[in-house]
């Protein structure tokens, strides 16, 4: 052992340089200039997050900012005015909004569950006809919110409904607008119950209405409920469609969904405050935006929270 | 399945209408838009140019900003992270537009002015301010979608390239990226799409004056706008001006309807590929 002393000092040497080399070449052995870039990389993606994080927040806080002196619960509970912007609320506005609102509710869930279980649980995919209907559906999604405006202009108020600028008018119109949203929504959430679950039902003896009724709707409706909630928070912070189809007269009373003497929302009043000269109604406007966004976005956490919450069941 | 049918009709048949009066030529190389003055002009190309300025900002600021955050999300963030910021962006999707619009004129533009004081600033109203804050509206789409897309790679070809010896950023930009490319092309395509129609912001940020012009901060008025502005005027039915509205609406609704098909025709193929 001694005579080999310092032939072993050198081979324990030479292995552990070999071993540190190796390791730092396949650990840490990435050349300066790759970890530079990584580094560089990283900050980059952490910016972009950031700046898009950032422009919305300020969005926010802007609104906050800018309202803060008209924030109260008057601005909830006083009607709308042309001459003194400082005493005027969203009243009228808001109860138009939730009229509408009503309606789109009224006719999105039952049209939209309807369509998704006849989509999902009946219709033959590989018939043509139900896959011309699956990409017309995915292409309305996406169709500009100020199209169904045309839409409702052409064929409800005018045309062959031939409602008139009436709040019912708008309602059908948002209804259209969201209906694609509901019944996508509706889908994914009919598609994620396992098929186990049907053919458990089928061996019970269940007809396939039965199985629908009593294990695939029960089980979906968390999902189902998202998507209605996120069609609803859309509806309700349009403005486009609306502009339209009547909503841009100004009231100062309470709308009634077939009163044909105008009818408002939250968002074109919001929108009718900001075009105006003054910087009061600017001001008013601002704080018409913090109370819209409370709502919207409450609604969407909702939603979100939801899903995420019922995202695996199974 | 009516609804379409419904829209394609009642976008249709005044514009049959429109063009009886007003020649399909004159409508589509005029450079001139102004249908409600005496004499009228109907040259759509100010206010489709208007739309593409706005559209361009937009993405020029929305696709940098918005893939960004995709890689973090999907290949940088820690789980925990990525389930607070995802959330996070997606209740941010639901702004409404009236509000960016706001924030655009009463916000973005005074901030702008100042940090770009040489930039020949004039009226309230600026194309760029518009574009840039419909890229505000329209990053949470890209953000979202492309993470969707980049997080559907299989693990096995991120793990295949580390074995190799690449380097993080590597992996993300020369294996994920491209493996997720028509998912990501998909999302901008819809963004694109979305860019196209939005309405609110431009009507507020951008402006009511039909100019033929690429100007960061001159005024313009996109085909929303137009639509926008005319309806919320008195028309009496049957005029040309109310004519006009339905002929810009086609052509705008054939435009997006274009950018959706390639959007989900791409979205398909990038689901058949890792199912």
């Amino acid at each position: 052992m001694a005579a080999l002393g310092p032939q072993a000092e050198r081979t324990r040497l030479a292995a552990a340089g070999a071993r540190s080399v190796t390791r730092a070449a396949i650990l840490s052995g990435q050349p300066l200039k790759d970890v530079i870039k990584g580094r560089i990389f990283y900050a980059l993606l952490l910016l972009a997050l950031g700046l898009a994080l950032l422009g919305l927040a300020a969005l926010i806080l802007d609104a906050v900012i800018d309202g803060r002196s008209m924030l109260s619960l008057d601005l909830l509970t006083n009607s709308a005015s042309r001459i003194s912007p400082e005493t005027a609320g969203y009243a009228n506005a808001i109860y138009g909004t939730i009229l509408l609102i009503g309606g789109v509710l009224v006719m999105t869930v039952p049209i939209g569950i309807g369509s998704a279980i006849y989509l999902e649980e009946y219709a033959d995919r590989t018939k043509w006809w139900n896959r011309v209907v699956e990409l017309n559906i995915q292409n309305l999604a996406a169709v500009p919110s100020i199209v169904y405006g045309i839409l409702g202009l052409a064929f409800i108020v005018r045309g062959p409904l031939d409602l008139g600028f009436i709040l019912f008018a708008g309602s059908i119109t948002l209804s259209l607008l969201v209906l694609p949203t509901v019944i996508i929504a509706a889908r994914e959430a009919i598609r994620a119950v396992p098929p186990s679950i049907r053919e458990g039902s089928f061996a019970l003896g269940a007809t396939r209405w039965q199985t629908v009724r009593r294990q695939v709707l029960p089980a979906a409706i968390p999902g189902i409920a998202t998507g209605v909630i996120l069609a609803v928070s859309r509806a309700a912070g349009e403005t486009a469609p609306l502009l339209l189809v009547g909503a841009a007269t100004f009231v100062t009373f309470d709308p009634t969904v077939f009163g044909d003497n105008g009818y408002t929302a939250l968002p074109v009043m919001i929108f009718n405050n900001a075009k105006q000269a003054q910087p009061e109604f600017h001001v008013l406007a601002a704080a018409g935006i913090v109370v819209m966004l409370a709502v919207i976005l409450l609604m969407n956490s909702f939603a979100i929270w939801l899903r995420n919450r019922y995202e695996q069941r199974w | 399945m009516v609804t379409t049918t419904a829209i394609v009709i009642s976008l249709l048949e005044p514009s049959i209408d429109f063009f009886g009066q007003v020649s399909l030529k004159e409508f589509l190389f005029g450079t001139a838009w102004a249908p409600t003055f005496t004499p009228p002009e109907f040259g759509v190309l100010p206010i489709v140019l208007a739309t593409m300025v706005t559209s361009f900002w937009g993405l020029l600021v929305a696709i940098p900003l918005g893939l960004g955050a995709a890689i973090y999300l999907s290949e940088y963030a820690s789980p925990r992270a990525r389930k607070t910021i995802k959330p996070t962006l997606e209740v941010l999707a639901g702004v409404p537009t009236v509000a960016i619009g706001f924030f655009a004129l009463f916000f973005m533009r005074p901030v702008l002015e100042d940090l770009l004081p040489f930039l020949p600033w004039s009226g309230p109203q600026a194309a760029g301010v518009a574009g840039l804050a419909v890229g505000l509206m329209i990053v949470p789409i890209i953000a979202s979608l492309s993470e969707d897309a980049m997080s559907a790679v299989p693990t096995g070809l991120r793990e295949a390239a580390y074995g190799l010896g690449a380097t993080k950023m590597r992996v993300a930009t020369r294996v994920v990226l491209p493996a997720a490319l028509s998912g990501i092309v998909a999302s901008i395509v819809l963004a694109t799409s979305r860019a196209v129609g939005e309405t609110m912001i431009v009507l507020l940020a951008a402006g009511a004056s039909p100019n033929l012009t690429v100007g960061f901060t001159e005024s313009v008025q996109t085909m929303t706008a137009f639509i926008g502005q005319t309806a919320t005027g008195d028309i009496a039915t049957g005029t040309v001006t109310y004519y006009t509205i339905f002929a810009v609406g086609l052509l705008l609704f054939l435009m997006t309807l274009i950018l959706n098909m390639i959007s989900i025709r791409l979205v398909r193929r990038f689901h058949e590929a890792y199912d």
